[in-house]
């Protein structure tokens, strides 16, 4: 078996909240099998009541759900994984503090099939500028947060308004691609990170917490058979304000393929055998940023494609 | 029974009686070296003249080897220099790429299922003026049996065709640093960077628990070290899972088994408060032959591969800083723990940059956990200048320097990864004597090969490959040497009251050498042909074994 495998990277320095958001993904599964491959030195981070058994350094988590530690060898533990015909609908991997999630999803290029759809770096925003001034740590920790597609500013109800959008303005400038979001405990909804094979175009509102980005989902169903990645890459555009957007198209020759975006990143693959629908797409935003209009607008300025809202 | 063995010379490094002709052993354990009439008070005793016209000395310890240098053997040798393999066989040294291929070719010509992988190690196109091998080099070795060689630096590895395309990588489109393109657009067949290896590991016969030896790996080793006249080594970093650790001590127990092995707990997969724990019941199941219950942490990567931290100004060649491999936070939190449990710590640093992070968690933890006698200690720690040093002397710690990088890759270091003048001050072992800071040399084998007289030869001279003297005010003395690959490592083992000199109430453990290292000349110091050992009273010739 050897069916396409999307990737998200969740990185950040230590005590940055990954540990907390992979947590939330995993309760936030909603039936998707995940895997989560962690490299760090300690305790597999998975809350006690999530853990159904352990065996070794391998995790089985309520809802078909797996977790294990990778040492030093990503590639090796992913090629086990998938020798090991594993059931599994998308790979989280929670990289080291140190670890630089921009070099390790170069690398997972190298694996067949695995499709990285992201990269989520979390900051701490009480410590992330005396981090990135550390001298030992500050470079690690800067290229960290450029290679992010989403930046996570986590903790914010430790800060003032004021240091958040001091420290949202500093992120933006050292992170020049990144999208930033302001969370209190790692709190993002599984939708922006996760993806899945029957994906809900409805509309949605997410709460996402007390002072943090409200977060919302628009959804169009797409008609034409095009260019998918020029569509992808125009999906991308900053002006456009999306932090994700995923969904299926036809490709000129009618095929199905899957569309992800991250922030400015654009990638098309293959469908997923099982799919047979019709195109749609779901684009997620910040509620006040989101612009139904403007997104499909800048589907049909890709001709023959054209969007209806769903 | 008392065993008295009479040499031509004892060199004992026991500064009361330096040197002798007869040493008494009972039960493993030397009774006194001296005179056979001193000796003789002991009580009876059977005179033994195998080593009448032998020198011998304290039994050489390695302080960092891997255990995996007697894998590495199974494979095909592509190294540019003589090396020896367990058999006591040497194989000569290839001089070009054409030569390499031609050993392959010999080696597919003998195998026989022409699917099988066939892998190749230590292999250095340094010296072949630069051209680098590709596909097409080991395509005319085989096109239906993929084929991996492992570079001595371990950081690259050349492949075939065929090996590419059972990684699904033989295409167009591959970007990646690791990965250099041919004029095609595909992969030139050099891989570099443990990403760029892994995927082609296990087509090329290279699995991921291979570094971490099996027992006919550790058999061989053994055996290279009773040729490197080596009685203790140490295995620098081992998962230890328990089946590895029951063969460990199964084998070390058997009665002919001929080395005592130090293995160290690599600190990863598990938090400081379980590997503290783990290694203390490591610790627990030690015996005379298999030493457990110390840490290894590897804080940065390598100079060579540019993944070493250095401080300011950084590469000679601008390449950026290195990796770090643990964050200040968990290396503090492991060395504390350690302390306060009275474990051992050695850390990898090849970079300044991570040696100073290294002190100055160390000292952030001794403050917290004063320690006497921790011996925590540096490994490589390549790059250390003075203050460096005076800070390991203030802080207790020790050291254990690479000087066969000189020999092996100083040209380069001058060339490209550190400049002259850093290179000229790499190792820098007579700084790290004049500041007191105990001392080991080391050989890190399998990336150079095992013998600590030749890691006295280079720390002695300072030569490299291409003969050039790199920093004169760094060589140390012969003696100094010859102390450093004895009582100097068994110090930074913790085992300098049992082992490393020829004193009464040590174990009986001697390298048996045809020459006298401390006449035969600084400059020859690696030429010292080498009997056997001896371990614990037990005689092991290098020619039997
Ligand atoms: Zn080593």
């Amino acid at each position: 078996m050897s069916s396409r495998l999307p990737a998200t990277l969740i990185g950040g320095y230590l005590g940055a909240g990954k540990t907390t958001l992979v947590n939330a993904l995993l309760r936030g599964a909603d039936g998707r099998r995940l895997a989560v491959l962690v490299n760090d030195f300690g305790e597999l981070p998975i809350d006690a009541d999530l853990i159904e058994a352990r065996e070794g350094n391998l995790l089985s988590i309520s809802g078909g759900c797996i977790c294990c530690s990778f040492g030093s060898d990503l590639i090796a533990a992913i090629m086990e994984l998938r020798a090991a015909d594993r059931p599994i609908d998308h790979l989280l991997i929670e990289t080291s503090g140190v670890a630089l999630p921009g070099t390790i999803a170069q690398s997972l290029q190298l694996i067949p099939d695995i499709d990285v759809n992201g990269i989520v770096v979390l900051a701490d925003a009480e410590s992330v500028r005396d981090r990135a001034a550390d001298r030992y740590m500050g470079d690690t920790v800067l290229a960290q947060l450029a290679a992010a597609d989403i930046i996570v500013l986590n903790k914010v109800d430790l800060i003032s308004p004021e240091q958040i959008s001091a420290t949202t303005a500093w992120l933006k400038q050292t992170a020049t691609r990144a999208r930033v979001l302001p969370a209190q405990r790692a709190n993002l909804p599984p939708e922006l990170i996760l993806t899945r094979q029957d994906e809900q175009t409805k509309g949605r509102f997410f709460a996402s917490g007390h002072d943090t980005a409200q977060l919302a989902t628009v959804g169009f169903e797409i008609d034409g058979n095009g260019d998918p990645e020029a569509l992808a890459q125009a999906l991308a555009d900053a002006s456009l304000h999306l932090l994700r957007v995923k969904g299926i198209v036809r490709d000129r020759h009618g095929a199905l393929v899957a569309v992800h975006v991250m922030g400015r990143r654009a990638s098309v693959e293959p469908a997923p055998r099982a799919v047979q629908s019709p195109g749609r797409l779901v684009c997620i935003g910040v509620a006040h940023e989101i612009d139904a209009k403007a997104v499909a607008d800048a589907i049909a300025a890709r001709p023959p494609y054209s969007a209806k809202l769903a | 029974m008392i065993t008295i063995h009479e040499a031509r010379r004892i060199l004992t490094f026991n500064p009361a009686r330096p040197a002798a002709t007869h040493v008494a052993v009972r039960d493993g354990r030397i009774l006194g070296a001296g005179r056979l009439e001193e000796l003789a008070g002991w009580g009876d005793y059977r005179l033994d003249r195998t080593f009448a016209d032998k020198v011998l000395m304290p039994g050489l310890v390695e302080g960092h080897s891997h255990v995996a240098e007697g894998v590495q053997w199974r494979f095909v040798y592509c190294g540019y220099f003589d090396r020896t393999d367990p058999d006591g066989k040497v194989w000569s040294g290839l001089k070009s790429i054409e030569e390499v291929v031609a050993r392959l070719q010999q080696a597919n010509a003998a195998a026989s299922d022409p699917s099988l992988p066939l892998t190749g190690w230590a292999l250095d196109p340094i010296y072949f003026d630069n051209r680098r091998m590709t596909r097409k080099d080991l395509d005319r070795v085989s096109t239906t049996r993929p084929i991996g060689i492992m570079h001595a630096s371990g950081h690259i590895m050349n492949v075939n065709s065929k090996a590419l395309e059972l990684a699904g990588m033989l295409r167009r489109g591959i970007n990646h640093p690791g990965i250099p393109l041919d004029d095609e657009g595909l992969p030139t067949g050099e891989m570099k960077g443990p990403e760029a290896m892994t995927p082609l590991g296990p087509h090329v016969g290279l699995d991921r628990g291979l570094l971490s030896a099996d027992e006919p790996g550790l058999r061989a080793f053994a055996r290279l070290c009773v040729r490197a006249g080596v009685t203790t080594a140490a295995d620098l970093a081992n998962l230890l899972p328990q089946p590895a650790v029951d063969m460990m001590l199964r084998v070390t127990a058997e009665q002919d088994f001929p080395a005592r092995i130090v293995p160290l707990r690599i600190a990863r997969e598990i938090s400081p408060v379980e590997l503290v724990d783990r290694v203390l019941e490591l610790g627990r199941l030690s015996t005379d032959r298999l030493r457990l219950g110390k840490i290894k942490v590897v804080v940065d990567g390598s100079i060579q591969g540019f993944s070493a931290r250095l401080k300011a100004p950084g590469y000679y060649n601008g390449a950026p800083n290195g990796l770090w491999y643990v964050a200040p936070e968990q290396l503090r939190e492991i060395l504390e723990r350690s302390l306060v449990a009275g474990v051992q710590v050695h850390c990898h640093t090849n970079g300044d940059e991570a040696t100073d992070l290294v002190l100055d968690m160390l000292e952030l933890a001794l403050r917290k956990h004063p320690s006497p006698n921790h011996r925590f200690t540096l490994q490589h720690c390549q790059l250390a200048n003075a203050a460096q040093f005076r800070r390991m002397r203030a802080l207790g710690m020790c050291v254990n320097l690479f000087p066969n990088h000189h020999f092996y890759w100083g040209d380069q270091h001058y060339a490209l990864t550190v400049g002259p003048e850093r290179a000229e001050r790499m190792n820098a072992c007579a700084t790290a004597l004049a500041n007191g800071v105990p001392m080991a040399i080391h050989s890190d084998a399998p990336v150079t090969p095992l013998g600590p007289l030749f890691t006295a030869w280079c720390a002695v001279n300072r030569r490299t490959a291409s003969g050039r003297v790199l920093g004169e005010h760094e060589r140390i003395s012969v003696a100094d040497a010859l102390r450093t690959i004895t009582l100097g490592a068994a110090f930074t083992l913790g085992l300098d009251d049992e082992i490393g000199s020829i004193e009464c109430g040590k174990r009986a453990d001697f390298a048996v050498l045809e020459d006298d290292p401390t006449e035969i000349g600084g400059e020859r110091l690696k030429d010292v042909r080498i009997w056997g050992t001896v371990l614990g009273g037990r005689i092991f010739p290098a020619a039997d074994i």
